[in-house]
């Protein structure tokens, strides 16, 4: 076994850090403290991140993206994570889904979004249909050579910089030996079209300057070949695709608790109280220690599933346990470290109260924690099964 | 034109660095290692040289053990064209460093050599001096800015009283200082082109160089840990003490 990281995967990450540190860091407070992106700073952002080669990392090199195998991705998406979640977001990796585009899609879609002309959203979530995702109420009606989609979507994220929503609807019912199942379908249905509105979602606690959004389809045609892989067959796109964003998530939960631990460490290094560093006291040191601890558990994990995905094995638990430790890692590591911080802590001098709140959505988007546990444990009793 | 920069594997300037044990130097086992810093100000301006179309390849080469190949590929992911790693173990003197230099110089034959003005770990200021007196070419150092002419160039110096621009004839050697640019960070699609650039690795003996040092280090001890300020409490204080125990006025 080889645990080490090459010159290559080193060079990724010193000058992802020094994207970071010097082109997001400086913007951090202004975003957090009026939760917007100015349009001027998202596209200078933008276009130093096309020039460095981090926009679209994860889309295959010949279609124009970085080219990066899973594990390098995971260590530029660390480096990513550890700034404001709204501007890292900028850097943007479109979803591995649009690589499914077929004819005139890759040209009008999938390109474009990898030149950072176009943005993505993808809206499978629903008031009614979250975890259980399958129940969806939203509907595509075939109509001729175009479907009528009806229905509505919530907590889409950054649907209001988007151009185009990948879009997942119910095309019908099947039976199955398990009972009667819904068919999805994936669209492409762009901002603008006529049926299509998008309203400002929610205020959440978590990732200020990034924002989710309530998707309206009231009678919205859209024509058949704007179907994304096959008809009925969208949970197969899914599935083949979705899976590196559980990665994702996790990469960037290590960079957030990684820049934590730091703080946390200094801190702990060079505040004197009773005459000495609260350092030398075990009921601080050790907690450092319990941190780092999980740190590098989770991020092992995650490397691992990351590696294996590179290696054609990654499996739905290697993803699981990877989301799982790394999310409810962050948990546990941004709350010690403002406890070891103390009040100031808790003060938004620091990014240690915006790690903290911004954590708080990882347990739950991409699949809730609950969700992980229900994959991984699955898998293990499934051989039981009668 | 052709440039060459000599870049050093050094601890990183963020390491907190610390003494071994056996006070035989510092501690640089699982230590961070990177590029020298005044290497990359070189690098980086050797490829603006480039990219202004008034140099035609930047060749980078490191003199140390096979781990400064790493220090190469970060030169060649920032936009050099090839590297030549001299291959030699322990540590390597500024003398023995320029002669060997001397000997790249002779089969590379650049129009420009871009130092460094001092490598952060044992900061000598040596290498680029020795240099310029053993191929015999003109020198300047410490240099912040730079205005390439037709066979000489203008460098602007760092001195004590300020700055000082002089003419230097060509080929020269110039080692440079913090001012002079603000190096890129390497973008991904140069990293990933980094590993197909060319790298030949040589060794020592290959110049002729006994690399041998002639120094003996004798004890490396950390910086006298500095002793806690006083608060006084008035002025009449302040000079009694400046006077009678400070003595400095
Ligand atoms: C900020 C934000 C942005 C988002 N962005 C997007 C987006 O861009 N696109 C998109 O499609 N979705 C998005 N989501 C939706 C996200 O994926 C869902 O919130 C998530 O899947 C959980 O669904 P839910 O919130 O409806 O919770 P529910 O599914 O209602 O779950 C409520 C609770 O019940 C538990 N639970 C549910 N089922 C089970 C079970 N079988 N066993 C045990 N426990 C269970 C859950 O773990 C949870 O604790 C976003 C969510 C947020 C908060």
């Amino acid at each position: 076994m080889d645990f080490a990281l090459t010159e290559e995967h080193n060079m990724i990450i010193e000058s992802a850090r020094a994207f970071v540190e010097q082109e997001l860091y400086p913007f951090e407070d202004e975003v957090e403290k009026t939760d917007q992106i100015r349009p001027e700073l998202y596209e200078s952002i933008k276009q130093k991140a096309l020039e460095m080669g981090f926009y679209a990392a994860n889309m295959p090199e010949e279609l124009g993206g970085g080219g990066l195998d899973t594990v390098s991705l995971t260590l530029l998406e660390k480096e990513l994570g550890r700034a404001n979640f709204g501007l890292q977001y900028i850097v943007a990796r479109p979803s591995n889904i649009l690589q499914a585009c077929k004819g005139e899609q890759v040209d009008n879609y999938l390109l474009p979004t990898i030149r950072g002309e176009k943005i993505d959203c993808l809206a499978l979530t629903e008031p009614n249909a979250g975890s259980d995702v399958r129940s969806m109420e939203c509907r595509a009606e075939r109509d001729g050579d175009h479907f009528v989609i009806n229905g509505t979507k919530h907590f889409i994220s950054h649907a209001d910089v988007a151009d185009y929503v990948i879009l997942f609807a119910a095309t019908g019912v099947e039976d199955t030996p398990r009972g009667p199942k819904k068919k999805i379908t994936t669209f492409l249905v762009d901002m603008g079209t006529p049926g299509f509105t998008v309203e400002q979602g929610y205020h959440s606690v978590s990732h200020r300057g990034y924002h989710n959004c309530i998707l309206n389809f009231d009678n919205c045609r859209v024509h058949e070949s704007q179907i994304l892989g096959e008809e009925h067959r969208g949970f197969d796109v899914a599935n083949e695709w979705l899976g590196a964003t559980r990665l994702s998530v996790a990469a960037m939960c290590l960079g957030r608790a990684e820049r934590a631990l730091e703080i946390a460490t200094e801190w702990a290094a060079t505040r004197k109280q009773f005459g000495k560093p609260i350092g030398k006291n075990q009921g601080v040191s050790f907690k450092l220690a319990d941190m780092a601890l999980e740190l590098k558990a989770a991020e092992l994990l995650t490397l691992y599933a990351a590696w294996k995905d590179d290696n054609g094995g990654m499996t739905d638990t290697d993803a699981a346990m990877a989301k799982l430790k790394a999310t409810e890692m962050l948990q546990m590591v941004s709350d010690e470290a403002i406890q070891i911080l103390g009040g100031m802590g808790l003060m938004d001098e620091l990014p240690l109260e915006r790690i903290w709140r911004d954590h708080r959505v990882e347990r739950i988007w991409d699949g809730t924690s609950e969700i992980q546990r229900h994959i991984i444990s699955r898998a293990m009793l499934r051989p039981y099964e009668q | 034109m052709k440039v060459l920069v000599p870049v050093k594997r050094v601890v990183d300037y963020n390491v907190k660095v610390r003494v071994k044990a056996d006070e035989s130097g510092v501690e640089t086992a699982n230590v961070k290692m990177s590029m020298n810093p005044f290497d990359e100000i070189s690098v980086e301006e050797a490829i603006r040289l480039k990219e202004a179309g008034k140099a035609t390849e930047v060749v980078v080469v490191s003199i140390g053990t096979a781990q400064s190949q790493d220090t190469l590929r970060n030169a060649l992911a920032m936009g050099a064209d090839r590297a030549i790693l001299v291959e030699a173990d322990g540590e390597v003197e500024p003398l023995a460093v320029a002669k060997i230099l001397k000997g790249v110089i002779a089969e590379e034959e650049p129009g420009l050599v871009l130092l460094g003005k001092q490598a952060i770990d044992d900061d000598s200021n040596q290498t680029a001096q020795m240099l310029g007196a053993l191929t015999g070419w003109p020198q300047a150092t410490f240099v912040s800015k730079i205005e390439l002419g037709d066979g000489s160039m203008e460098a602007t110096r760092e001195v004590d009283g300020g700055l000082e621009t002089i003419k230097v004839n060509m080929p020269a050697v110039v080692s440079v200082d913090l001012r002079l640019n603000e190096p890129r960070y390497a973008s991904l699609p140069n990293i990933m082109k980094a590993k197909k650039k060319p790298l030949d690795t040589k060794a020592a003996a290959d110049y002729g160089v006994d690399v041998t040092p002639r120094l003996k280090t004798l004890k490396v001890s950390e910086p006298p840990a500095r002793a806690a300020g006083i608060i006084v409490g008035s002025v009449s204080e302040l000079v009694e003490k400046l006077k009678n125990e400070a003595k400095v006025i």
